[in-house]
């Protein structure tokens, strides 16, 4: 085994949330920034997604996925004292802050890093995790693996296609697989909404008459080596299929586009807690987990429909990151969070989760979460105080509201105090 | 949804506009003498998204064209601006032809003057070149 290498901030990942994490972390005075990547290349999912679309908010400028993971990466490679790892597993990641990875030179490599940044992202949900009844023949694909092999490696997984869930990734994959000259029979979608942006239902799905399916699921696979088809039926309330609903719908290809879920096995071997509600770090508004110097960003912390947020957050994420390596070296017995002063931050009626779930008394910062169910009219309170009123709300849409000044005078007003838990709702406005 | 309505006293369409992520509610409204009248959008660009999509719908096309002596075998392009709908497809055949050889940069042109339309394909990314690539 090599000897140990040091650095200030390491951080694992090298897609869109440790591009920015890593450049904020530079720009906030980290001497040495170290990026570990398991892919051959910088840029993460972003280089599979060749739509456009990306990067609105913050460019003023409709960008393929590609085309934003170029906003950053030459910039990555520009700078001598970012440090790129590529091929590189991380294999674990301890509470003090050191890395073991795999790498196809160094062989096993320890990193030990003043301040770490997880960046990993987060991968599909399967079929596995549905228990679709039936056989199991070739041909059911994960949406964005199927969306890799069209759009990077040249191979189209078949030519009658039905889609099982309505996420971003099935929407643009509906629109790919005809673009490409491929059938795609239907959406199938449990929910009575879709779960992607209206924009990818009107651009993907409408632009071509490719039919969705709501309140609908696939209730049985049939073929024996290949898939044959699929029955659909219509569920009820209790999402329970509804008997005589049922319809064949012959195909060779099914992709499912249900979910994601954030990758935290390695913050997990760090001793991180996680947050049932987003699957991903409990964090303060540094991004700071409840490990200290251990940072997230990006959907490895909840999952994120804006690429443009994840940039946002991970540049928060980075930048704390810098200053906590800079006051480790300051003062090198290490430096705790200034403990005391924060309140925890919980979802109350309608929310299904708020970030930070952590925050520090009178920070004035923005707050993103999301709604369970579809809402007209919706005032988004804190503890009774109103943050933001909303004409329209939806889960597959992250809302960002800030949190001002105002805001915490009238919760001091109303005696909130550090140590105490403070309930964001989404209540029907009067 | 799409929704379309003729009347005697002219057209109506119900539609997402698809320019931002906001996804708002447009409504267009056509008079017998030909006249729009544009409501739901939260902005200019929504407004002119809407005239546009009853008068002449366009998309900007993404896809991919084959790449020699690279990482991967395909390199992803898109329009430089929008081309009218009804192109899409009859652009997809012509792009199936097209093949180009590393290295690449993002927006170089890939292919000039698609189908008469003024708009050029351009890359999405950069390309290096890979010797002994097939
Ligand atoms: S009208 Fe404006 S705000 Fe609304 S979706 Fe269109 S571009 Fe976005």
């Amino acid at each position: 085994m090599r000897s140990i290498r040091y650095t200030d901030v390491a951080v694992i990942g090298g897609g869109p949330a440790g591009l920015a994490a890593a450049l904020a972390a530079r720009r906030a005075g980290a001497e040495h920034v170290t990026i570990l990547e398991r892919n051959h290349e910088l840029g993460g999912i972003l280089q599979q997604c060749i739509h456009n679309g990306f990067g609105l908010h913050r460019f003023k400028e409709e960008l393929t996925g590609p085309e934003y993971a170029y906003r950053f990466i030459p910039q990555v490679e520009a700078d001598p004292n970012i440090h790129v790892y590529l091929n590189t597993m991380v294999l674990s990641l301890t509470p003090t802050k050191e890395i073991t990875a795999i790498h196809p030179d160094h062989g096993l490599v320890k990193l030990k890093a003043k301040a770490v940044v997880l960046a990993m992202g987060c991968r599909e949900r399967t079929r596995g995790a549905l228990t679709i009844p039936g056989t199991r023949p070739a041909g059911i694909y994960t949406a964005g693996t199927a969306q890799r092999f069209v759009n990077m490696e040249g191979y189209m997984p078949g030519k009658r296609v039905v889609i099982l869930g309505s996420g971003d990734i099935g929407l643009i994959m509906a629109r790919r697989f005809t673009l490409e000259g491929a059938k795609v029979e239907a959406v199938v979608e449990i929910m009575p909404y879709p779960a992607g942006l209206a924009r990818n239902i009107a651009q993907c799905l409408e632009d071509f008459n490719i039919p969705l399916y709501l309140s609908s699921t696939v209730t049985m696979i049939h073929g024996k080596d290949r898939v044959e088809g699929v029955t659909v039926s219509q569920v009820d309330d209790n999402w329970c299929p509804i008997a005589g609903t049922e319809r064949y719908i012959p195909c060779d290809t099914l992709l499912l586009s249900v979910g994601l879920i954030p990758e935290n096995e390695l913050s997990q071997t760090a001793g991180v807690p996680l947050d049932p509600r987003t699957g991903g770090p409990v964090v303060d508004e540094k991004r700071e987990t409840l490990v200290s110097g251990i940072f997230a960003c990006g959907n490895v912390l909840h999952v994120h429909d804006l690429v443009d947020y994840v940039s946002e957050e991970a540049e928060i994420a980075g930048e704390e990151a810098a200053r906590h390596a800079l006051r480790e070296t300051a003062d090198e017995a290490g430096s705790g969070r200034d403990g005391g002063q924060q309140l925890a931050l919980k979802p109350g009626s309608n929310l299904r989760y708020v970030l930070p779930q952590r925050i520090t008394a009178g920070a004035e910062v923005d707050l993103y979460m999301r709604v369970s169910h579809p809402m007209d009219a919706v005032t988004l309170t804190l503890s009774g105080v109103t943050l933001a009123k909303k004409r329209q709300v939806r889960p597959s849409e992250m809302l960002k509201i800030r949190l001002k000044a105002q805001h915490w005078e009238s919760l001091f007003q109303a005696g909130k105090a550090p140590g105490q838990e403070l309930l964001v709702a989404a209540e029907p406005s009067a | 949804m799409a929704i379309d309505t003729q009347t005697d006293q002219g057209f109506y369409r119900r539609m997402t506009c698809i320019v931002c992520p906001t996804g708002c509610l447009l409504e267009v409204r056509k008079d017998a003498d030909g006249k729009l009248s544009i409501t739901g959008f939260q902005c200019r660009r929504g407004e002119m998204y809407a005239e546009n999509e009853v008068l002449n719908p366009k998309r900007v096309l993404t896809t991919t064209v084959r790449i020699r002596n690279a990482s991967l075998p395909l390199l992803p392009v898109r329009t430089s601006d929008a081309i009218p709908k009804e192109l899409l497809a009859e652009a997809m055949r012509v792009l199936a032809q097209v093949e180009v050889t590393a290295p690449v940069k993002t927006g170089d042109a890939i292919l000039a003057n698609l189908l008469d339309t003024g708009v050029d394909v351009i890359a999405s990314r950069d390309m290096k070149r890979i010797d002994g690539a097939a």
